[in-house]
């Protein structure tokens, strides 16, 4: 559990600007001893720019960073001994074989041999790659990849974890084993900050978290909090054949108290705090010509929470990363 | 204690993914002896000249060997981001580099000292100034090594870190004394010479071989030296600029 006393990432004022581009704007927040914390925003919002700071990859224009109590903002080596660290890149050593990543990586922490090689050994069975152990990493599938990444970003046990898109471009069957696996590592003791565009992902693993947009901070909150705010709301899902704009704004001017709007793959969002009435709606859409081929009760989500505070769409976000990535979970 | 366990492994590391290669054993093997061949050849002057072409040819290894080697292999790991995972250890960046580097500083000792064998079985080379020799090659290597972290935090792809190794290391062969005294170059291109290490290196290794020295041992091992500190105190600083943003 939680200790909501003690934090162990005090962020105050933290800035950063690169050119014309001002990555982070005077961001402030804590994560509390034995959190998970999540860190939310699109591409370019300075997720990555704000971790690289934290772990001492970036310097700060401006700002102050206490990890563990320890200033960060001018010496960032100085609690580097009490973090582990998961890039949103698997950047291991592809010609070493997994087992020796890991020694390798537990010898930069200063590690004896015997310690080095029996937490190897424990993480490799812990994480399923007992098998892959004596093959040389380049040669993993993109899901082991990230597991023995984030398997070398914890083989000294650090108390704080950041991960940066743990789960981004690998199949399903590996995001939920990585996902499992951090909240076991959470629930043993270690402090989590993930940064992630899976939205669904934050909700069901972080305790709190932040939304970053331009830089700035939105909102900051725990998940419970978040999703009150989604209270009262019903909302609908359509699919249709047809321009789902042009049937939004039908939709909008015959029910004027629904909010309607286009979502991917032509689908349809209706929302509205009051039951919505399925019929009219689907009579509307038939006189339009459009078939309705689905219509789905949604529960709401921290997404739809995410959309209203930065009134951005959850969708494009995911899918622009995935693009990148070149995969989905 | 902790941190010399991360020193010692990135060391090893290296030696055993870069170093020990096959490609990289018979380059260190080949390019030595393809230089004391060519300039043997060149001599027509017979067995006795190889301890006149000794300092030359063990410099020309030093130099290719650890500026290809390093500079090629650090811009490889920045590119590829494992280099990160080195920045983000627990380790000072002045040890981190010293242990980055310490790999190439040996696999240059080494080439230097291929030609030195090949000669031994084929010319009298009791006359050598082991004292003088040993340390010369030990700071040519380091000093060279250096160049080579200089010209790796310089650029950002391999390609260009091969073509601006060449920039410095081509010019070194003519300007620094190693098969053509610098008191014969033209003295305009002279000072060129004084601001290239090797120029004091070679130095050292004419001496070493029995040849003339240009300037006292002392003063060339000194100016050696501070080209080692100069260009490893501006390589951090090209770290801490350049990737630590």
């Amino acid at each position: 559990m939680a200790n909501e006393e003690t934090s162990v990432i005090e962020v105050r004022g933290l800035a950063k600007r690169f050119d014309e581009v001002q990555a982070v704007a005077g961001v402030d927040f804590d994560v509390q001893q034995g959190e998970l914390f999540g860190f939310l925003g699109p591409n370019g919002a300075g997720k990555t720019t704000t971790i690289n700071m934290l772990i001492g990859l970036a310097r700060p224009d401006a700002g102050t960073i206490r990890i563990a109590g320890i200033d960060c903002s001018k010496n960032p080596k100085a609690a580097q001994h009490l973090m582990g660290i998961v890039p949103d890149e698997s950047n291991l050593y592809p010609e070493l074989t997994g087992f020796d990543n890991l020694c390798f990586c537990g010898a930069l922490y200063g590690m004896t041999k015997g310690d080095r090689t029996a937490r190897a050994a424990e993480l490799l069975d812990r994480f399923g790659l007992v098998q892959a152990a004596g093959r040389k990493f380049g040669g993993y599938s993109r899901g082991m990849k990230r597991k023995l990444t984030i398997a070398a970003g914890i083989i000294h046990q650090p108390a704080i974890l950041f991960l940066d898109e743990p789960t981004t471009g690998i199949d399903v069957a590996s995001a939920r084993q990585i996902r499992q696996l951090i909240a076991d590592l959470n629930a043993a003791g270690t402090t989590v900050f993930l940064t992630t565009h899976y939205i669904e992902e934050a909700e069901r693993l972080c305790r709190r978290i932040a939304f970053i947009v331009k830089g700035r901070i939105v909102r900051t909150d725990r998940v419970e909090d978040l999703m009150r705010q989604t209270d009262g709301r019903h909302v609908m899902r359509f699919a249709v054949s047809g321009k789902a704009s042009e049937l939004c704004n039908r939709i909008a001017a015959e029910f004027p108290r629904l909010q309607c709007r286009p979502v991917a793959e032509g689908g349809i969002r209706v929302e509205s705090a009051e039951p919505v009435r399925v019929g009219p709606i689907v009579r509307l859409l038939e006189d339009q010509r459009a078939e309705v081929l689905e219509a789905r009760v949604i529960r709401p989500s921290l997404e739809d929470v995410f959309v209203q505070i930065t009134g951005m769409e959850a969708g494009a976000m995911k899918q622009e990363k995935e693009k990148k990535m070149g995969g989905g979970a | 204690m902790k941190t010399w366990i991360a020193f010692w492994s990135i060391l090893l590391k290296d030696m055993q993914t870069y170093y020990l290669k096959p490609p990289n054993i018979s380059w260190g093997l080949i390019f030595p002896l393809a230089w004391t061949g060519m300039f043997f050849i060149r001599s027509g002057e017979g067995l006795d000249s190889i301890p006149a072409l000794l300092p030359g040819v063990m410099a020309v290894s030093v130099l290719f060997g650890t500026t290809s080697l390093l500079s090629v292999t650090v811009t490889f790991e920045k590119k590829g981001r494992s280099f990160e995972r080195l920045l983000l250890a627990p380790i000072s960046l002045e040890r981190l580099m010293l242990a980055k580097t310490a790999g190439a500083i040996l696999f240059g000792v080494v080439n230097a000292f291929v030609p030195v064998l090949i000669g031994m079985f084929l010319a009298d080379l009791s006359g050598l100034a082991w004292g003088t020799l040993i340390p010369a090659v030990f700071l040519i290597a380091v000093s060279s090594t250096f160049l080579g972290l200089f010209i790796a935090v310089s650029v950002s792809e391999v390609f260009e870190a091969q073509t601006f190794s060449n920039f410095f290391r081509f010019p070194m062969l003519f300007l620094c004394g190693l098969f053509l005294p610098v008191a014969q170059l033209p003295v305009w291109l002279r000072p060129l010479s004084y601001v290239l290490p090797l120029t004091y290196g070679a130095d050292l290794l004419h001496a070493a071989v029995g040849d003339a020295a240009h300037m006292p041992a002392t003063l060339n091992f000194a100016l050696l030296a501070a080209f080692c500190v100069v260009l490893f105190a501006l390589s951090l600083r090209n770290v801490r600029r350049k990737w630590i943003v």
